[in-house]
């Protein structure tokens, strides 16, 4: 369980002229399933840094249970809070697939046993059983991304933030990862997601930060926001599909696959008629 | 001319037990705009270095079969030969900017074809216009956020008048009015050249379908280091749903695939409010 509370945060890079972002205040609980959304350079990706203390805030603070940020260190942070960049080359060092997710496990002091099993499960959830042997570099695109989704969610962290988990993903993959996440938030772990696909947002996601030129614009339910157009136009978002179908037909499809809200859609046009 | 021509194309990586393409047989006319899509790992990015004859000349693997690209053979011509013809930009675009500015890496291409100044001045103000990154010419490519980076990587390729594009997820890190308008601008850059008189051939690797359906005229679906489909974007899309393969179906044809016959629908719809009028319209049919 963890709790992070953002005060007054500002933050600017140390050469730039402005501020990244600006006045953030939120407060993160467990259990939570947040997007963080918001058009090109709007400061997302700063946002998580600072979250997991990769950044420190320029001005006001962040509290992880009620310790800023400032006097934890990056290690000691991992551990409760597990970040998933955008470019897996970033993220990865070791030689194989399985050292690169064993890698957290054996720095975080679990057992060998432990280890085994762990590595055994994200294979096979992640469906990355036969490159277990094979360099991480060798592996595409999808492969990698999911690969680095493995190595971090592997030790369990408590919140995790995943920066545009679904590039390069097809269909079935992108379910996959949204009933992986869907399991983490039932156990009561909180997601954070990052991205601009707001189909996968919606299917996942109870809450949404909108950020706009480094600043909120639209804090609560994400499906409100995504229904707001000002919200919409402001952070360059579309509405979701999903969304826009409920508008039409007037009742909920979230949770529904392709086959059953056809099955409605036909249900509803033939009782227009009988 | 044919911009791409692969015969009987292999390759496997050192190190791989798999090949990751199996005797691809591939044509692409010169002026195509073609998408290439699939499950991820299924070769799609491999087809690209092919292109780019960054396979076999930069990757170590076993190559075979014969692939030219504008009539050059990518086995007898350095990739400096090919590089004149064709660009890609890939899926991190990170990884292909390294100089200390946007305006650097946009002029680097042209600097390096011995191009006059103010040609190469000419070709960077054209570019970073292209993608809208005026703003950002002085800025460190460092310093840019995921998407900007995208734009950057696009400008510095354009710069080099490429006769064939190929783009490795254009807009995996756009939002979505920047996705639309990337893609936008993408195909009118190629419809301003064609006005000219020159030909632009497209070739764009993308999960994200729904994106560039109005765009292309022709979509390859890859599996398994094969092309499975390939053809008329509507008919390979209705053969992929119905074979269960997994790429990304634009919602709007998930639903109409699944009831276009039950419910008599002829034309697929473009939107939600047009699918909603089509069932009208054929359900009063229907029913008198």
């Amino acid at each position: 369980m963890v709790e992070i509370t953002v005060e007054n945060l500002f933050f600017k890079y140390p050469d730039a002229e402005k501020y990244a972002l600006k006045n953030i205040n939120f407060t993160i609980k467990e259990g939570e399933s947040i997007a963080i959304l918001g058009e090109n350079g709007a400061g997302k990706t700063t946002l998580a840094k600072n979250l997991n203390g990769l950044l420190k805030p320029t001005k006001g603070s962040v509290k992880i249970d009620g310790v800023d940020t400032r006097n934890l260190s990056v290690a000691k942070i991992a551990r409760k809070i597990g970040f998933v960049c955008h470019n897996p080359d970033h993220q990865f060092f070791a030689e194989t697939v399985e050292e690169e997710i064993k890698f957290g496990l054996k720095n975080f002091g679990f057992t060998e046993n432990e280890i085994e099993k762990s590595l055994l499960d994200v294979l096979k959830t992640f469906g990355l059983e036969e490159y277990r042997h094979k360099s991480p570099f060798q592996l595409s695109g999808g492969e990698k991304k999911r690969l680095a989704i493995a190595s971090i969610i592997v030790w369990r962290p408590e919140l995790l933030i995943l920066d545009e988990p679904t590039i390069g993903m097809d269909y079935a993959q992108r379910l996959n990862i949204q009933n992986v996440l869907k399991n983490l938030v039932s156990e009561g772990k909180s997601i954070i997601v990052i991205t601009h696909d707001v189909d996968f947002a919606v299917s996942l996601c109870r809450r949404a930060i909108v950020l706009s030129g480094g600043e909120i614009v639209g804090d609560g339910c994400l499906r409100k926001l995504l229904s707001n157009p000002e919200v919409i136009e402001k952070a360059s978002l579309r509405k979701p599909f999903l969304i826009e179908l409920e508008e039409e037909i007037g009742f909920s499809v979230i949770d529904e696959d392709f086959d059953s809200i056809s099955e409605s859609l036909i249900r509803v046009f033939d009782k227009c008629h009988s | 001319m044919n911009a791409v021509d692969f015969r009987n194309v292999s390759f496997r990586y050192a190190g791989s037990e798999k090949e990751a393409l199996a005797n691809i047989n591939l044509k692409i006319e010169e002026g195509e705009s073609v998408l290439i899509t699939g499950p991820s790992g299924c070769g799609k990015s491999t087809i690209a270095k092919i292109i780019m004859g960054l396979i076999p000349h930069s990757y170590t693997g076993e190559f075979s079969g014969e692939a030219y690209v504008f009539g050059m053979n990518i086995l007898e011509n350095p990739v400096s030969n090919i590089a004149t013809k064709c660009g890609i930009v890939f899926q991190n675009p990170e990884n292909q900017l390294f100089t200390f500015s946007v305006e650097d890496d946009v002029a680097f291409g042209p600097e390096n074809l011995a191009l006059p100044p103010e040609e190469i001045r000419k070709r960077v103000d054209e570019s970073l216009k292209l993608v809208g990154i005026e703003h950002l010419r002085y800025s460190s490519p460092n310093n840019l956020s995921g998407g900007e980076q995208q734009k950057a990587a696009i400008a510095s390729i354009l710069s080099m008048y490429p006769s064939l594009i190929v783009f490795d997820e254009p807009t995996s890190m756009l939002d979505p009015s920047s996705s639309i308008n990337l893609i936008q601008s993408i195909f009118r850059l190629k419809e301003e050249l064609e006005k000219k008189g020159g030909r632009l051939t497209l070739i764009i690797i993308e999960h994200r379908i729904g994106l560039l359906l109005d765009h292309v005229s022709r979509i390859i679906v890859i599996s398994d280091g094969r092309i499975v489909l390939d053809g008329e974007p509507l008919s390979v899309l209705y053969e992929s749903f119905k074979k269960k393969i997994p790429i990304n179906i634009p919602p709007i044809l998930q639903i109409y695939f699944r009831i276009k016959d039950r419910c008599g629908l002829e034309k697929p719809p473009k939107n939600l409010k047009e699918l909603f009028s089509y069932l009208r319209e054929a359900s009063s049919e229907k029913h008198g």
